[in-house]
């Protein structure tokens, strides 16, 4: 019971705050909102998973990677070619000259599916993949980069390299990747039809079970000795090697974790929306996922879900109505909160969330917004009426 | 006596940077439960022989022998678990933890990923970071964020760190500067006490500090031994006072 308590949910405030966010996921967002919006909140909260993980990476170990966009692909790009195998039955694909193999590989004078496809007809397979393809990628980076002890800014930009590398990749093998239209059409999974609306409903809540699952463990970790190993590396790096802690090893760990909690957030994304494309791989989604984490606060599990919705709310409604100014505004965003509230909308919470609760508890708020009301309405009222 | 019989036996250290050599053929001997004291003018390699007796700088030749084992190949971690630890010149702890939390993180269970991710803090974790506590003064603060402590405690937190690990070598880089006087007073004492049963290793400037703990110093200068020996024969070497103690 304590070992639930204190070490999965965090305490009495990890616990409310888990609630709360629980309440407004499952319930709120889904009775509030049409499914057309609860679609993309779902898509929303995909990117949350990569937002998590940059606590673990960023928050507590200190090591900032702009490349969790490679991660979040790969894991999308896994589920897509499931499920784009399946709508890619030899009856679907009749008119192709090669009928049985992806259309685009059809359109690119491919003649047989190529080795690395292969494995993806199987579903089982594929959730493995998803969780080790990451895990291998980000095992080679993590080791060739940490036991060099390669840190810090070099590290930030070799993440975003990487990004691009893989971007170009992607878009230059067309046969193969589905280039930058990426690989679209995508229908059912084994033979349930991922575009309806009851699909949409079950996969947004599958999603929702997922990232508190992974907010679930990465509490259990963070609040470890390894969590509090974490905050002693990011602080003092040498003392903890001259502690007689392999460092390296423990910042590989911790790049592997985030990387495999993108992949899955990835996946879900292409179950959700129902394709992927290399926009989602490159520079500007990592970026935008570590600016998710900055907004949300870094150092909360649970700020940066907010800071995720949030951030990407004010991306719909902005792109909608001044698409040009969106991506200034972000970067201000961003900018704003690194230089005035480095621990984002969490930091701010905590620090003046009491206020709030005890204002709340006193009825003060209540009756401040109540007299607001009113008088709101008694000025309306004479205008309606004439 | 064979070199087996000493804690650390280090012959020939040589390492050098761009063609100076820091250290240039140091021989130094340390025996079990000997506390030496290196002193030496700014610059004679004195924290660079530290540096590479804890892996943190590589050697160019010779050879450190520590428990009959040789160190010189090993990363710094391992030459921790052989039982070397090491204080840094300024205070090197955890601010954004507790001292609680500090100590804990120190504690030589659970050093591996997996190994820390299921560590517990067990009664006898917990008893054990309290007595180290204790000795250094710091029972009373065990759940204040180490930040806010004083730049004597700190050191104090630093040595208790090491202390938990049980150290067999343990190599302190000016301990007491930035003391008040009260707080050297306790340091001495401190160091009394820790040395029985393992070997220490002190740098420092002090020489009042140094006259109250030492049983052998040895006078470092331009990366070799300039002298050895008990404090006032050192005190009184002419070559001693021309280079360091002199004016």
């Amino acid at each position: 019971m304590n070992f639930i308590y204190d070490r999965l949910l965090g305490g009495k405030n990890g616990m409310i705050g888990i609630a709360i966010l629980a309440a407004l996921i499952f319930i709120v967002l889904p009775i509030g909102l049409d499914l057309f919006r609860l679609n993309m909140v779902g898509k929303y909260l995909t990117y949350a998973f990569a937002a998590v993980s940059l606590v673990l990476l960023w928050g507590y170990g200190g090591i900032l990677s702009l490349g969790q966009g490679i991660f979040f692909g790969l894991g999308g790009y896994s589920m897509a070619m499931f499920l784009k195998l399946e709508a890619s039955s030899p009856e679907n694909t009749a008119i192709q000259s090669t009928p049985g193999i992806p259309d685009f590989m059809d359109w690119n004078q491919l003649t047989e599916l190529p080795w690395f496809w292969q494995p993806f007809d199987n579903f089982g397979i594929t959730l493995i993949a998803v969780i080790l393809v990451p895990t291998v990628f980000a095992f080679i980076i993590g080791y060739s980069m940490f036991k060099r002890r390669v840190g810090g800014v070099y590290f930030a930009i070799i993440t975003q390299i990487i990004a691009v590398i893989l971007t170009v990749l992607i878009v230059g093998q067309q046969g193969y990747t589905g280039g930058i239209n990426g690989i679209t059409d995508l229908r059912t999974l084994h033979g349930w039809d991922i575009r309806t609306d009851s699909a949409k409903y079950i996969l947004y809540f599958i999603n929702a079970i997922l990232l508190f699952a992974v907010i679930f463990l990465s509490r259990y970790i963070l609040t470890s000795k390894f969590g509090r190993l974490l905050l002693a590396m990011k602080d003092k790096e040498d003392r903890v090697r001259f502690s007689g802690y392999d460092v390296s090893n423990f910042k590989i760990f911790v790049f592997v974790l985030s990387a495999v909690i993108s992949s899955i957030g990835g996946a879900m994304f292409t179950l959700q929306v129902g394709f992927m494309s290399p926009s989602f791989v490159g520079i500007v989604p990592s970026i935008e996922m570590v600016i998710f984490a900055a907004v949300g606060g870094r150092m909360s599990l649970i700020g940066v879900v907010y800071g995720t919705l949030l951030v990407n709310y004010g991306k719909t409604v902005f792109s909608e109505t001044l698409p040009e100014v969106w991506l200034f505004l972000m970067g201000g965003l961003f900018i704003a909160v690194v230089m005035f509230f480095p621990n984002g909308l969490a930091g701010l919470w905590e620090k003046h969330g009491n206020k709030l609760t005890a204002c709340i508890k006193n009825r003060q708020c209540v009756i401040a917004v109540k007299a607001f009301i009113e008088n709101k309405r008694a000025k309306k009222a004479p205008a309606t009426s004439e | 006596m064979s070199i087996s019989d000493y804690a650390l036996a280090i012959e020939d250290l040589t390492v050098s940077f761009d063609g100076f050599k820091a250290v240039d053929g140091l021989n130094l001997y340390i025996e079990k439960d000997e506390l030496r004291v290196i002193i030496g003018p700014n610059g004679a390699g004195k924290t660079t022989v530290l540096d590479l007796i804890c892996g943190k700088t590589k050697s160019t030749d010779g050879s450190i022998m520590f428990m009959n084992k040789e160190m010189t190949k090993l990363a710094e971690h391992e030459i921790v678990h052989a039982g070397v630890g090491r204080k840094f010149q300024t205070p090197s702890i955890y601010e954004n933890l507790t001292v609680y939390e500090n100590l804990e993180v120190s504690y030589p269970k659970g050093r591996s990923v997996f190994g820390s991710i299921g560590f517990k803090c067990t009664q006898e974790v917990d008893a054990r970071i309290k007595e180290i506590a204790k000795e250094v003064f710091l029972e009373e603060f065990l759940d204040m964020e180490s930040a806010l402590l004083s730049h004597g405690q700190k050191q104090w937190l630093e040595i208790a760190m090491l202390l938990i690990q049980d150290p067999q070598l343990l190599m302190l880089d000016e301990p007491v500067a930035g003391m008040s006087v009260k707080e050297r007073e306790q340091t001495a004492e401190l160091l009394k006490g820790i040395c029985k049963g393992r070997s220490v290793l002190v740098i420092e400037h002090d020489m009042d500090f140094v006259a109250s703990i030492a049983d052998k110093v040895t006078v470092l200068h331009q990366g070799k031994i300039l002298a050895e020996g008990d404090m006032k024969t050192v005190q009184n070497n002419p070559k001693v006072i021309e280079v360091y103690l002199g004016h």
